[in-house]
């Protein structure tokens, strides 16, 4: 019987790991160096304990425990504990992200193209490919959490000391696992690759968005989201394992909740209800735009929601921050307020940025799509059809500066409504919705770069992505320290007017237009000249 | 009046010359076959015939107009069949057949109808639910409902079943009727042979061969079988004569056509019990062109 589900898995495994044995390794590597150069970063930042004391006072606030996740050793606020508190939590998210690009990769989108039913038709189990999938992604984790732990400790830094340095990794490894097992869920759930990806990483947002809530409000809410439970390993403070043996755990049960409902499906098949189909089209999907709509409309939609959420969730602690500091006369004493601005005006700029790179994932998703439509051999319909590539093309970008502005808009509008409301004050939504319309021209900017990937260089529309995943860590950490000027300037999120704080600056913003208009019209003039195909 | 035209077509992918000095040309009215083992270069053929691959060098013209740079101008009056149907999973093979007849720009509903009921095709599927013989069945219903010029159709009978291959034929006879122009791609021969008026035959990028019908038989001349009262043992020796076979009691060879005469009063000299004569199928042209030149490609 286990022979029946499980033949062939091992054989399955390596060819999973020789068909990534470039991309695997990226992932891990790039995590381990992020890792690493963020705590060596933090020791050149902080030389003693009363600069760390010093900054572990405005680290306390609800926005940041929304942002990062509760500060634990805040009282003696070393090396390691800032490590853990301030890089953890991001890091862990990004790592679940991994394993939910993978496991979708692996399991579903193979399965959509047809790759599966060839790998069923030989001598090979009905759950191999699953298993296979999820054998390999655990490898990749708790490699993962081996290297990373280790060369923490490899530092050498008196706080980050080997137990702590190894729970770290393994807090990034469990969140790994759990996730690649939750999106395997996910991918028997879906009927098809998109929205399985889509439900999956809904269910990650979802996770930090209720551990937000949770660690702001209430512990018991925060024990819902297994992103709670990986800060409360309370790594390099009190070292805590169970919570992430735990996540290993349900990472193990819900794989095998998986693989259970692999065995119960149709290859091709999915729990979630389909709908009953149309004979005829609507009149609004008989266009090329019509099409390029429909097609994300789901998506489009769930990511608005979540835009808004995301907005709100931010916009709720307002009002704890705002008597937070009202209540600790030493962040009054520390933080001088400047001139003008309320301390939690302060922090709009940072959220903003994070907010906006978030906002910035629909918006290339929407044009990319145009690329995966050509992979997918779905693009000669249309075009052996009376439609010129600009018109093409033209659709798609056309969604992707809408969704800009629509999804930028709830982003900040959650954030001014909720902090509006909670708040005693009251909050300046206008001054809100202006702070998150800033950054508009560098989202457009990154537009740019991706119509210019998709004329110019088809098979890199990925870089795209490690381009937005570097922006982030960039503006994050400039958000943090002071990192040098120059290296925020090397991603159009660094060209942003910080409002309130600073004055809406209308030339930076009509240059990164321009820069993003240029990158448009050359990317064009590419589509035009290549041919179109895999 | 010659509608497409291609003069020494070459497309590059990298170093590989997927097609190389393709020279193709189909008339008003005439079903012109293209026929070819796989991954011979049909479909980049008629990729770079739509606009959608570039070509390397040589040109290509439909209706006078470049296929590259007047791609929308000439799409109006194509209708296109690809070669692999790939179709959008969330969207049921009505709403695809909509969307496929305007963005072409045409309109005809009964004519919409009256295929999907002979074609025997399930509109209010998705189309993820869709076999391979139903997703072509959509785009055929798409292409045959628009009121084009010509046709161009790249394998579209390869996963319909032999009910809907004849239902497929009737149609391209009656479009051939209405004085349409058809490009057919097959690699099933006598699909070509029922249907074509024309053939070529690309191999390798190459055009081998190309002509009529009856220009093709010609130059392989005619198949016969004979059975004869005495052996004839010096039959190979004859001019004309090749490729002898013994098939249950008697010989069965391909005569060149000028020899034809020659040939039959040399074998009346044995004494005929039986003779059968057949104008060779497209396959033993076909299998004469892999055995000239070695290592063919599956078909
Ligand atoms: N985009 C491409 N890049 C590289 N090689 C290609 C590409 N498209 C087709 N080919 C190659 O060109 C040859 C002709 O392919 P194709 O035209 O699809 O053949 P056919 O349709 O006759 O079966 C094949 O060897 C195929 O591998
Ligand atoms: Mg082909």
């Amino acid at each position: 019987m286990t022979n029946q589900l499980f033949s062939g898995t091992g054989s399955l495994s390596r060819f999973i790991l020789r068909r990534d044995r470039i991309r695997i390794p990226i992932w891990i590597l790039s995590f381990v160096f992020a890792t690493v150069a963020t705590a060596v970063a933090f020791i050149g930042l902080y030389e003693n304990a009363q600069e760390r004391q010093a900054i572990a006072s405005t680290m306390g606030n609800p926005a940041m425990t929304a942002m990062v996740g509760p500060g634990y050793g805040l009282a003696n606020y070393t090396s390691g504990a800032m490590m853990a508190h301030q890089m953890l939590l991001m890091t862990a998210v990004v790592v679940g992200l991994m394993s939910v690009l993978l496991v979708i990769r692996h399991t579903r989108t193979d399965e959509e193209e047809g790759r599966i039913e060839m790998v069923r038709s030989l001598p090979v189990g009905r759950l191999s490919n699953v298993a296979a999938t999820l054998l390999v992604l655990f490898l990749v984790n708790i490699v993962l959490a081996i290297l990373t732990g280790v060369s923490l400790y490899a530092l050498n830094i008196e706080s980050m000391e080997l137990e702590g340095s190894l729970l770290y990794g393994a807090a990034l490894g469990a969140t790994g696992m759990i996730f690649a097992s939750l999106t395997a869920v996910c991918a028997q759930l879906s009927h098809n690759a998109r929205s399985a990806m889509g439900l999956s990483i809904g269910i990650l947002l979802l996770a930090y968005i209720v551990r937000a809530i949770g660690d702001v409000g209430s512990e018991a809410v925060a024990w819902l989201s297994p992103l709670g439970w990986i800060v409360r390993s309370e790594v390099y403070v009190n070292n805590i394992w169970w919570p992430v043996l735990m996540t290993v755990g349900a990472a193990v049960v819900f794989g095998g909740l998986a693989m259970y409902l692999n065995s119960i499906r149709d290859l091709g098949a999915g729990f979630l209800p389909a709908r009953a189909g149309k004979i005829h089209a609507s009149p609004l999907l008989l266009s090329p735009f019509g099409l390029a709509f429909r097609l994300q409309r789901t998506g489009f939609i769930a990511w608005a929601i979540s835009m808004y959420v995301l907005g709100a969730s931010y916009g709720s602690v307002m009002g704890d921050m705002e008597s937070f500091f009202a209540d600790v006369d030493l962040m009054q004493d520390l933080l001088v307020p400047m001139e003008g601005f309320s301390l939690v005006e302060q922090f709009v700029p940072t959220l903003m940025a994070v907010m906006t790179i978030i906002a910035t994932i629909p918006v290339l998703m929407a044009v990319l799509k145009v690329r995966g439509e050509e992979k997918n051999d779905r693009i000669e319909h249309v075009l052996g059809r009376a439609v010129s590539r600009n018109r093409l093309l033209g659709s798609y970008l056309l969604i992707s500066l809408i969704a800009s502005f629509v999804m930028i808009s709830l982003a900040g509008l959650g954030l001014g409504t909720v902090a509006d409301a909670v708040m005693e004050e009251g909050f300046d939504i206008g001054m809100a919705y202006q702070a998150a319309l800033a950054y508009l021209p560098a989202v457009w900017a990154m537009i740019g770069v991706a119509v210019l990937l998709i004329g110019w260089l088809p098979k890199l529309t990925g870089f795209i992505w490690l381009y937005l995943s570097f922006s982030f860590f960039v503006i994050y950490l400039g958000s943090l320290f002071q990192l040098p000027e120059w290296v925020e300037k090397t991603t159009p999120f660094g060209y942003v007017s910080a409002i309130p704080l600073e004055q809406f600056d209308w030339l930076q913003a009509i240059v990164l237009t321009t820069v993003a208009i240029l990158l448009i019209v050359i990317g064009f003039v590419g589509y035009n000249k290549r041919d179109i195909g895999k | 009046m010659t509608i497409l035209k291609t003069a020494g077509l070459t497309k590059k992918f990298g170093d590989f010359a997927a097609l190389d000095g393709v020279d193709i040309e189909v008339g008003k009215g005439e079903v012109y076959g293209f026929i070819g083992p796989n991954g011979a270069g049909k479909s980049t053929t008629i990729r770079v015939l739509l606009g959608i691959l570039k070509a390397t060098e040589g040109q290509a013209t439909i209706f006078g107009k470049d296929v590259w740079k007047d791609a929308v101008g000439i799409h109006k009056r194509v209708a296109y069949v690809p070669g692999d149907v790939n179709l959008w999973p969330n969207l049921t093979g009505g709403e695809v057949i909509d969307l496929f007849i305007k963005l072409r720009g045409g309109n005809n509903k009964s004519r919409r109808e009256e295929l999907i009921r002979r074609f025997d095709l399930d509109p209010s599927k998705k189309c993820r639910t869709y076999s391979k013989g139903n997703r072509q069945k959509v785009a055929l219903v798409a292409a045959l409902s628009s009121d084009a010029d010509l046709y161009i159709l790249d394998e579209p009978t390869s996963g319909l079943d032999p009910l809907m291959e004849r239902v497929f034929q009737e149609c391209v006879r009656e479009a051939k009727a209405e004085g349409k122009s058809i490009l057919l791609s097959s690699h099933i021969l006598s699909e070509v042979e029922q249907l074509c008026d024309k053939v070529a035959i690309i191999r390798q990028g190459k055009i081998i061969e190309k002509g009529t019908l009856k220009e093709l038989r010609h130059l392989t001349g005619t198949m016969l079988l004979v059975e004869t009262k005495e052996p004839m043992p010096n039959l190979a020796e004859v001019k004309g004569v090749q490729g002898i076979e013994q098939k249950d009691g008697a010989l069965s060879f391909q005569v060149d056509q000028e020899e034809l005469d020659h040939v039959v009063r040399y074998v009346s000299g044995f004494g005929i019990i039986r003779m059968e004569s057949a104008p060779p199928t497209l396959e033993e042209l076909f299998m004469r062109h892999y055995e000239g030149t070695g290592t063919g490609g599956a078909l």
